[in-house]
């Protein structure tokens, strides 16, 4: 067989392995999904009787309700102080120099590698020794500051690719730093702020580890879905988990969008290690 | 061109709420672990006796060793599925790249309890995946080795870490220079040899930073083996959430994060150190 030959079928068997792991992928959701609007529930193949009684439950349902709406409280706060320790942090990295910067950065991204339970434990102590009662409210300071990680390597990307003439402009032409701040700076990284913000309301959504050591009397959306898992499977909980599903994934597809545009392609690695 | 008065503000606000929220929280849990509990009560007397109780006690490092088996495992499983993937998409994938990137990128945000229910729907007794096998009449009766096993929970975390991997695997692919693929060709290398002597030697900081990610969360991990897991796959850091509910020893719980927190610093760093070595940039 010629080379080329050899080349396209090499070609085509790591097509169909890559759609192989795409299925691994994404089989388990779309099977989610499915029995979600299964009249006989969970299980059983096939899913017969298609069904919108599940959704009709889950949306009368008070308690998952109020759930939501903790969440949403949670998420809307916590997006608030990590984008604004964030930015300062990304411009500290981006154009302070002081001690210990380098350790600070590390220090900033670690609660992104390290397990969640080393973090929500670790504020768990933090909110006994300071006498704060769990609540929301140590919920909020988790994520919040969890994700401060986010912010910083998601702002300092966008900072990197800011034009800097302009805010040298303005600074020569006799603005204050602060209104070259507020009229320069934090203006062109607009795109990657909301960028960020959107991320980081996904994933404080979506948060259950940190959250399980700090949560008080009211519960978060994944926390609540999670205390309904241990009493059994129930079909609601389909249609719950679908319809974050799908919210996550619009707000992803958002975010990714609006971060190429304001970031690029090149600046991918999104991960970057502390 | 910025001022003092300007770079003093930016730091200071994160310095002080790291310092507070992060610094001060990571030094109260090593400080709990060397504390003890006497009569339901944290007593701070300074002690090494939590350390000691890890060391003769064998359940202890019998537990660690099962969770680094299975984050072995998955750190494994999540790095044959991705590399062969990343590959395929930085030089075959062509205008279908973008698509498929951001297929990638999807299940990797997207909710940990959402995909970690799926799989434990389908892996029930009851589950889907019995259902579609007595459908098939390939098994009569439930097979109940699928959900509460190790296995389920490598299944489950594979799942959700080989987009994890995938990332930095494909940023480092998409680095190579493609002339230096081209040299390999046109010298009279083969494609097993361009593969193993250029492209993979190449792609190793992106693996090992996949790999430390996939195993440092697996290792930490606790909600999987109560969601799929069952006892047989109790992890290191389901003792710790023992000790910090029922079983009520915080010191203990403390120690045994340290121990975590430690393993999964010094893979860190000794990832990092590798990195720099095998990096060509």
């Amino acid at each position: 067989m010629s080379a080329r030959a050899n080349a396209s079928r090499r070609a085509a068997l790591l097509g169909a392995y890559t759609l192989a792991v795409f299925a691994f992928l994404y089989l388990p959701i779309a099977v989610l999904v499915l029995y979600s609007f299964n009249k006989d529930g969970v299980g059983g193949f096939p899913p017969k009787h298609f069904t919108l009684d599940w959704y009709r439950q889950l949306f009368g349902d008070a308690s998952i309700w109020d759930s939501f709406l903790n969440s949403l409280l949670v998420a809307v706060a916590a997006v608030v102080l990590a984008l604004t320790l964030g930015l300062l942090a990304a411009l500290a990295l981006d154009r302070a120099d002081f001690p210990g910067k380098s350790i600070f950065r590390r220090l900033v991204l670690l609660p992104l590698i390290l397990p969640g339970i080393i973090t929500g434990l670790s504020l768990l102590m933090f909110a006994v020794f300071a006498g704060l009662q769990l609540s929301l409210v140590t919920v909020f300071l988790g994520h919040g500051t969890a994700l401060i990680s986010v912010a910083t390597t998601e702002l300092f990307a966008g900072l990197q690719k800011l034009d800097r003439a302009q805010e040298e402009a303005s600074l020569d032409l006799g603005a204050t730093p602060w209104q070259t701040f507020w009229r320069i700076t934090l203006p062109n990284l607009r795109l990657s702020l909301i960028a960020a913000g959107l991320l980081i309301f996904t994933l404080s959504m979506d948060e259950i580890a940190v959250t399980f050591f700090l949560i008080g009397r009211d519960n978060t959306l994944p926390l609540e879905i999670w205390a309904r898992l241990r009493r059994g499977i129930t079909p609601e909980i389909n249609s719950i988990s679908t319809l974050i599903f799908l919210v996550s994934v619009i707000l992803i597809l958002i975010w990714y969008r609006i971060r190429t545009r304001s970031i690029g392609k090149e600046a991918q690695e999104l991960l970057e290690r502390p | 061109m910025y001022s003092r008065a300007y770079k003093t503000i930016v730091s200071l606000a994160p310095l002080l709420w790291v310092g507070i929220f992060l610094l001060l929280p990571y030094a109260l849990m090593f400080a709990h672990s060397f504390w003890t509990v006497r009569d339901g009560f944290i007593v701070r007397d300074w002690t090494l006796q939590n350390y000691a109780k890890l060391f003769q006690n064998p359940i202890y490092a019998q537990v660690l060793f099962r969770s680094m088996r299975i984050a072995a495992g998955v750190t494994l499983l999540s790095l044959l599925l991705g590399y062969p993937v990343a590959y395929y998409m930085s030089f075959h994938a062509g205008i279908r790249k973008d698509l498929l990137y951001q297929l990638v990128i999807v299940p990797l945000w997207v909710s940990y309890l959402v995909r970690g229910y799926a799989w434990k729907t389908i892996l029930g007794s009851e589950g889907v995946l019995n259902g579609f096998l007595q459908y098939l009449h390939i098994t009569h009766a439930p097979v109940s080795f699928f959900l509460y096993s190790p296995f389920a929970v490598v299944l489950m975390l594979t799942h959700i870490y080989t987009p994890f991997v995938f990332l930095p695997l494909y940023a480092s692919l998409e680095h190579i220079p493609r002339n230096l693929i081209e040299a390999s060709h046109d010298l009279g290398a083969t494609p097993r040899a361009t593969f193993f002597r250029v492209v993979l030697p190449l792609s190793l900081p992106g693996l090992l930073a996949g790999a430390t990610f996939a195993f440092v969360l697996t290792l930490g991990d606790f909600l999987a083996p109560q969601l799929v897991g069952g006892p047989s796959s109790i992890m290191i850091a389901n003792i710790v959430q023992s000790l910090f509910g029922t079983a009520y020893d915080w010191p203990l719980g403390a120690a045994i994060s340290v121990l975590i927190l430690a393993l999964t610093v010094s893979l860190l760093i000794l990832a990092g150190r590798l990195e720099k070595r095998w990096s060509f940039r």
